[in-house]
């Protein structure tokens, strides 16, 4: 859906708040909650502004507990409000853990669709920027291990916008991780009117031929500017941007990687059991006999996030690492 | 002064049954909370034959605790919400869940976890205390509506002791939410006593902790939990906030019917607190004021064990769950891998 009026030149952060502030709009049942997120308009600003427009019944801080955000949201939920709940950042999450795993994604199905949860759980997520320790995890593979939780991450203004607005009025669970690194990093035309992108679908970025790059959130730029340097060489790159890892868009991902014959699958979190070992299997799974070379993954490696700026770079996959892979998979 | 009396504990009747003084519930009121017990009862003693029979799976008894389920059941509306744990099938039945549903529920089958869209309550939660932040938002919603309707969620004396249990007390507190925390102290968390699990011996102490009341109700004594029930509902509605409420009780039976206590306490004990059995202090209290004699208990029991074997006869009639039903209903619309895992059930593929 694309809107009527214009567009502006948005960062991300501002393309959330107008996401939500559209969404107060849009439905007097939403709700706005979290750490910080009322007068001060979140650690991020990403809800600037809205309690003093909606008021504090509406857009409102609650107290510094996270199981508790989650399960008072779920409560608000089954009850027939739409709540949007912030995590100050992802690595926030884990005290909230056994309201999500034990009854987030749980609810619907154990109730048989008696009761349901319309929520929408928003949460910084990843590194680059120079975060103090447990503000830069990218911990989706534990989200997507969940049943009936669905996971999706944003990796542009115009994309966030429609994606959240489509996330507060889905009738799941939603969690909606945020790119800490393109939060203000980068700016994009984003158009003014309410708009929703569809869930559950993959976009090619980039097309290319030689070989796909599979990827999502603050990883997409990074593939872009590796795509920029191959393409410099010749090779042209194709890039899928996943967006929603749950409902994964299988056929997108098979598709671009029938048509190269290669692929790379890059994500920052630690790559053992990351998400990307599941993009990895389906791959191998359904499209083996069109691959010339093995999968490789680029990813954050087998050890925590490191909590040293000096050394942070390392950790997170670079352009230089995806043109490693990229090197690899063409050379096989 | 000790410190189990810095909070006191409210009761109306004797072991036996006979009033302590003036009752706050009508004679019909009274009538209609003996037979909420009664009903409550009949299911629990029936529920038991039907799991030795093979014919239900674990099911968590209630024996003992009937008057503090009960009375809670009985100060809510029926626009009100009931938050459960695994233990107050008493609670759902006095609420409105039909026993069948309650039958199949406790048989895992799907057609028993489906609700009643007439009935506000969350099918019962097995996880520990998580079920207390869910209820204070529940709680809270209904003031966002602009509702007068209260939640009442219920835990034991071993859930407070979970970091759930807190911050569901806090948030409800710091929103002013209607809801009654109901903590059925029963001496028993399994196999680890009260005294093992905090040093508070008085549960609703805690709710100082919280700003909010903490009361204390002899939970074997119907009129006690009931009267304290209904003030806390009142109060609630009123926007005042929630109310923590102990009920002293003692779990007569086992955990679950897959439980043994002989590995863990002296039996003698139950034998004590059988003897303050808040059915039959029920009893004792309407025969006292002239309410009841042995031909209406007798017509009271036919009665319950026709509606039971009616209960049991529309439980049977529900048709068998399907294999595919397994990845039915986990997102709203199921996505690819939900189409294919029901394809492969279904033999299609």
């Amino acid at each position: 859906m694309i809107a009527e009026r214009g567009t502006r030149v948005l960062n991300n952060v501002q393309a959330i708040n107008e996401a939500l502030d559209l969404a107060l709009e849009h439905d007097p049942r939403t709700l706005l909650f979290g750490e910080d997120v009322g007068v001060m308009g979140g650690v991020f600003r990403a809800s600037d502004g809205l309690q003093a427009k909606y008021g504090e019944k509406r857009v409102f801080d609650t107290p510094l507990a996270e199981a508790g955000i989650v399960g008072f949201g779920i409560g608000l939920a089954m009850a027939g409000m739409r709540p949007i709940a912030e995590i100050q950042f992802a690595g926030f999450l884990y005290p909230a853990l056994d309201q999500v795993l034990s009854h987030l994604g749980r609810m619907r199905h154990r109730t048989r669709g008696r009761h349901t949860i319309p929520m929408v759980i928003r949460a910084p997520y990843g590194g680059g920027v120079k975060t103090p320790e447990q503000h830069a995890d990218s911990p989706e593979a534990v989200l997507c291990h969940v049943p009936g939780v669905k996971v999706i991450i944003p990796s542009s203004p115009e994309r966030a916008k429609g994606l959240l607005l489509s996330a507060i009025a889905d009738p799941d669970p939603v969690f909606f991780l945020e790119p800490i690194k393109l939060y203000r990093g980068v700016k994009a035309e984003v158009p003014e009117d309410y708009y929703t992108l569809p869930l559950g679908k993959a976009r090619v970025v980039r097309e290319g031929d030689a070989a796909s790059l599979l990827c999502y959130g603050g990883m997409v730029e990074v593939c872009q500017k590796a795509a920029e340097v191959a393409a410099r060489e010749g090779v042209e790159l194709e890039i899928v941007d996943l967006e929603t890892l749950t409902p994964l868009d299988t056929g997108t991902i098979l598709e671009s990687v029938r048509k190269t014959g290669r692929a790379v699958v890059v994500y920052e979190a630690m790559r053992t059991g990351g998400f990307g070992a599941e993009i990895s299997a389906r791959i191998a799974e359904e499209a083996l006999d069109f691959l010339q070379a093995p999968i490789v993954r680029v990813a954050g490696w087998d050890a925590p996030y490191p909590p040293f700026s000096a050394v942070e770079n390392f950790y997170r996959p670079d352009a230089k690492r995806v043109l490693e892979a990229v090197r690899k998979v063409l050379t096989h | 002064m000790r410190y189990t009396d810095l909070v006191e504990t409210i009761q109306f009747l004797a072991d036996d049954g006979r009033p302590l003084g003036d009752l706050p519930l009508s004679s019909d009121e009274l009538l209609h909370g003996y037979r909420a017990l009664r009903r409550a009862r009949h299911f629990d003693e029936r529920a038991l034959v039907l799991q030795r029979q093979g014919r239900l799976g674990v099911y968590p008894l209630f024996r003992g605790q009937e008057a503090s389920q009960v009375g809670v059941a009985l100060a809510l509306r029926k626009d009100d919400w009931i938050v459960p744990s695994y233990r107050e099938t008493a609670a759902a039945i006095t609420f409105g869940m039909p026993l069948s549903r309650l039958i199949l529920s406790w048989r895992a089958d799907p057609a028993g976890w489906r609700i009643p869209e007439d009935v506000n309550m969350i099918q019962f939660y097995i996880p520990i205390a998580t079920q207390v932040p869910q209820a204070a938002g529940i709680a809270h919603a209904q003031r966002l509506q602009g509702r007068d309707a209260v939640a009442a969620v219920f835990i034991g004396d071993g859930g407070t002791s979970e970091g759930d249990f807190h911050e569901g007390l806090n948030f409800a507190s710091v929103f002013d939410a209607p809801l009654l925390i109901v903590v059925q102290n029963n001496g028993w968390a399994i196999s680890v006593p009260t005294r093992k699990q905090m040093k508070v011996q008085r549960i609703a102490l805690k709710a100082q902790g919280y700003g909010i009341p903490g009361v204390v109700a002899d939970g074997n004594d119907l009129v006690a939990v009931w009267h304290a029930a209904r003030q806390a509902a009142e109060r609630a509605r009123r926007g005042d906030g929630p109310t923590l409420l102990e009920t002293l009780t003692y779990r007569i039976a086992p955990h679950t019917s897959s439980d043994d206590p002989s590995r863990y306490r002296d039996e003698g004990e139950a034998g004590e607190w059988a003897k303050k059995d808040p059915v039959l202090r029920m009893r004792g209290c309407l025969t006292h004021l002239g309410l009841w004699d042995a031909d209406k208990e007798n017509a009271l029991t036919e009665e319950l064990e026709t509606e039971f074997l009616a209960a049991l006869e529309e439980a049977h009639a529900a048709p068998e769950p399907k294999p595919w039903e397994i990845v039915e209903q986990v997102f709203a619309e199921m996505g690819p891998d939900q189409q294919r895992d029901w394809a492969y059930l279904r033999g299609e593929s």
